[in-house]
């Protein structure tokens, strides 16, 4: 059984942002205009947050982009009551929307706050409700959502390997995020095999974990020059 | 004052509900326009989603929660001053008791509701019970939600038990006044009670059981209640001193509702020989205790945090020490600990009057105390790039005057059907006050009516 993990590389990641707009564009996550999100309800699975490190006009920007970190030990999932949050065989924190009924616990107990809660219907700025994928359900009022690793593509592509008689080759799936990153700051793998690119960065001496010390052993390591 | 008797007490306690005045019309129109005006909000709330409320990432829990742990606390009145002053057969708790009951169960009701208008998606709120569906789904009996269901649920069954039993005798009171439609509805809840020895007996051995049942229950429902905030790892939620912490202010909150309640019972319904200064009195000195103990807490709390220098607490800390919340905590503060203190804590001031600002202080206060343990935390989760603001919105501000509303409404209502001071109890006692109760009274009669 595989473990879904990422690595990334925050020496490269230069904050262009394709990442965000393209799990927007995969996930079918609703816009919900600049009113809406001058309230905080706007829904970036994945969001790149910048730092400033030093005194103006001496300032460095650090750029860190965060999603789900897909917890061993996710303090989201204990909490739903109705088991809407849940750990899947492979390791990911699977949220069902359908079994949701907005409690918003779950994302209260995130300490990297990576849920997103759904405040109205979903609706999209012309035309871009042209686009939608096909292979992600639509989030209705009152639902929990976040970042699934792009689980339709790794379910897509392990359906692929089983229907090709062959194992899963290491770089087959991209999560859209993964897929969109121009600088490669993203790797997308399995971490029970060694041999992969991911595994590989993750025991690289430049990782860390986010909020390592909150106990919540996340499948995401960035990695940065130590100093 | 002449002590009362036995028909003079039917008279007196029977008389709200024979004879009804205009301001009972009154009153009912007044809670009921607020009433009417939180279910329009809530349901306009549902119908165009709970994105009309303030809520927002990452302060996903306001208002709603904040009341809910508030009127929890609040049924916490019922249970301490009844079970407790039961089973040590304090006397002065006679006509007190039916009155605190009430209010459990009405807060109880009230803050029930909360768990389910803040659901984004309330109309499945029936996935939270342990209902046999036939796709074999149970609820997560990991979540301290769940806990909730129960706790709250037992608390709720309890308490009505609790509340119903010692009413039978006082049914069949009203039963023997009262004629027509009236005499038959009375005679159905009076469950055909004659009064013989073994009525009483049994009815005696009841309330024993209950009241020595109903204590661990209000203690983990609050607990449990504390639980929804103790369980996450978010910074200042995470603490082991939330159980009890939660009781006290539970407790504290209690009677500071159960002493504005009957200070309202005795003007409207001219009950001034039942609930005596001696009752506020007592009741004031007990509240002086919860704020010492909510202050020991709260000192304790901050304390420790501040020394264990944890620095995604210390953000939340200071937040409300000194930054935005700082107004708001100290105005708690104030409510809690000092005003308590000052008004019952000094022996001049422990009048009905002096009580009655005392407790709409500690109401203020302990509704911001739950607001500061949720809001401030949210708002302050670890990653400084994710922090939040929160600002409630009309519908949410609407819904909470309505619980007050409905409370008022509730007991004006109950007040009209079923005497509110337990006829039989206040007769059993035999109303014969300590000749220093009776100094006392006659001291604060003076003063307060002079």
């Amino acid at each position: 059984m595989p473990r879904w993990g990422m690595a990334a590389d925050l020496d490269r990641c230069n904050g262009c942002g394709a990442c965000v707009v393209a799990c927007h564009a995969e996930n079918n996550i609703s816009t919900v205009g600049a009113a809406e999100a001058a309230r905080g309800r706007a829904k970036h699975w994945i969001r790149v947050e910048r730092y400033w490190e030093g005194e103006f006009p001496d300032v460095r920007l650090k750029f860190r982009p965060v999603m789900c970190q897909q917890c061993d030990s996710a303090p989201c999932e204990p909490v739903c009551p109705t088991y809407a949050s849940h750990h899947t065989a492979d390791g990911l924190n699977a949220q069902v929307y359908n079994r949701c009924i907005g409690t918003r616990y779950c994302a209260n107990a995130c300490p990297y706050n990576v849920r997103f809660f759904d405040f109205f219907n979903p609706s999209w700025d012309r035309p871009l409700q042209l686009q939608l994928n096909p292979d992600v359900s639509l989030r209705s009022v009152g639902v929990m959502e976040k970042c699934t690793f792009c689980v339709q593509r790794i379910r897509g592509a392990q359906i692929q390997a089983k229907a090709e008689g062959r194992e899963l080759r290491d770089g087959e799936i991209q999560p859209a995020c993964v897929q969109s990153c121009a600088p490669r700051a993203l790797v997308f793998g399995d971490l029970q095999d060694p041999e992969s690119e991911v595994s590989r960065l993750s025991r690289s001496a430049r990782g860390a974990k986010l909020l390592e010390d909150v106990g919540t052993q996340p499948a995401v390591t960035y990695l940065a020059k130590q100093t | 004052m002449t002590p009362a008797t036995g028909t003079r007490i039917n008279d007196d306690l029977t008389r709200p509900l024979l004879l009804t005045s205009w301001r009972f019309y009154l009153l009912v129109a007044f809670f009921g326009a607020f009433v009417a005006a939180g279910l329009a909000a809530w349901f306009s709330q549902i119908f165009f989603g709970i994105g009309i409320a303030g809520i927002r990432w990452p302060v996903y829990w306001g208002f709603y929660v904040t009341n809910f742990v508030f009127w929890i606390g609040i049924s916490h009145a019922g249970t301490l001053i009844s079970a407790i002053l039961r089973l040590v057969d304090a006397g002065w708790r006679r006509p007190v008791t039916r009155c605190a009951e009430v209010i459990t169960v009405f807060a109880l009701m009230i803050g029930a509701l909360f768990p389910i208008i803040h659901l984004g998606r309330p109309w499945l709120a029936f996935w939270l019970f342990p209902y046999p569906s036939e796709r074999l789904i149970w609820p997560n009996f990991r979540s301290p939600l769940v806990w909730d269901f129960f706790a709250i649920n037992t608390y709720l069954t309890g308490s009505i038990l609790f509340l119903l039993l010692p009413m039978i005798p006082d049914f069949a009171v009203v039963r023997d006044r009262s004629t027509g439609l009236r005499h038959r509805i009375y005679r159905l809840l009076a469950l055909g009670w004659r009064g013989t020895p073994k009525q009483w007996h049994r009815l005696e051995t009841a309330m024993q059981i209950m009241a020595i049942a109903i204590l661990p229950v209000a203690v983990s429902v609050h607990t449990i209640v504390s639980f929804d905030f103790s369980m996450a790892p978010v910074p200042m939620w995470q603490s082991t001193i939330f159980g009890p912490y939660f009781v006290a202010g539970a407790i504290f909150s209690g009677i500071a509702a159960l002493i504005i309640a009957m200070a309202a019972l005795r003007r409207f319904l001219q009950l001034e020989e039942y609930l005596r200064p001696i009752h506020f009195d007592n009741l004031g000195k007990l509240l002086l205790m919860m704020a010492l103990i909510w202050g020991y807490f709260v000192f304790n709390e901050r304390l420790v945090t501040y020394y264990g220098n944890e620095p995604a607490e210390m953000t939340v800390f200071w937040r409300t020490q000194r930054q935005s919340f700082a107004p708001l905590h100290w105005t708690m503060i104030a409510c809690n600990f000092l005003v308590p203190l000052v008004l019952m804590g000094i022996r001049r001031f422990r009048t009905i009057g002096g009580c009655v600002v005392a407790s709409f202080a500690v109401i203020v206060g302990m509704w911001l105390e739950r607001f500061l343990i949720i809001v401030p935390s949210l708002g302050a989760k670890y990653l400084p790039y994710s922090f939040g603001i929160y600002r409630p919105q009309p519908v949410e501000i609407i819904i909470t005057a309505a619980t007050f509303a409905a409370m008022g409404l509730l007991y004006v209502l109950f007040a009209k059907v079923i005497p509110i001071i337990s006829i039989w109890e206040l007769k059993a006692g035999e109303h014969t006050p300590s000749a220093a109760a009776r100094a006392l009274d006659e001291e604060r009669l003076g003063k307060v009516r002079p």
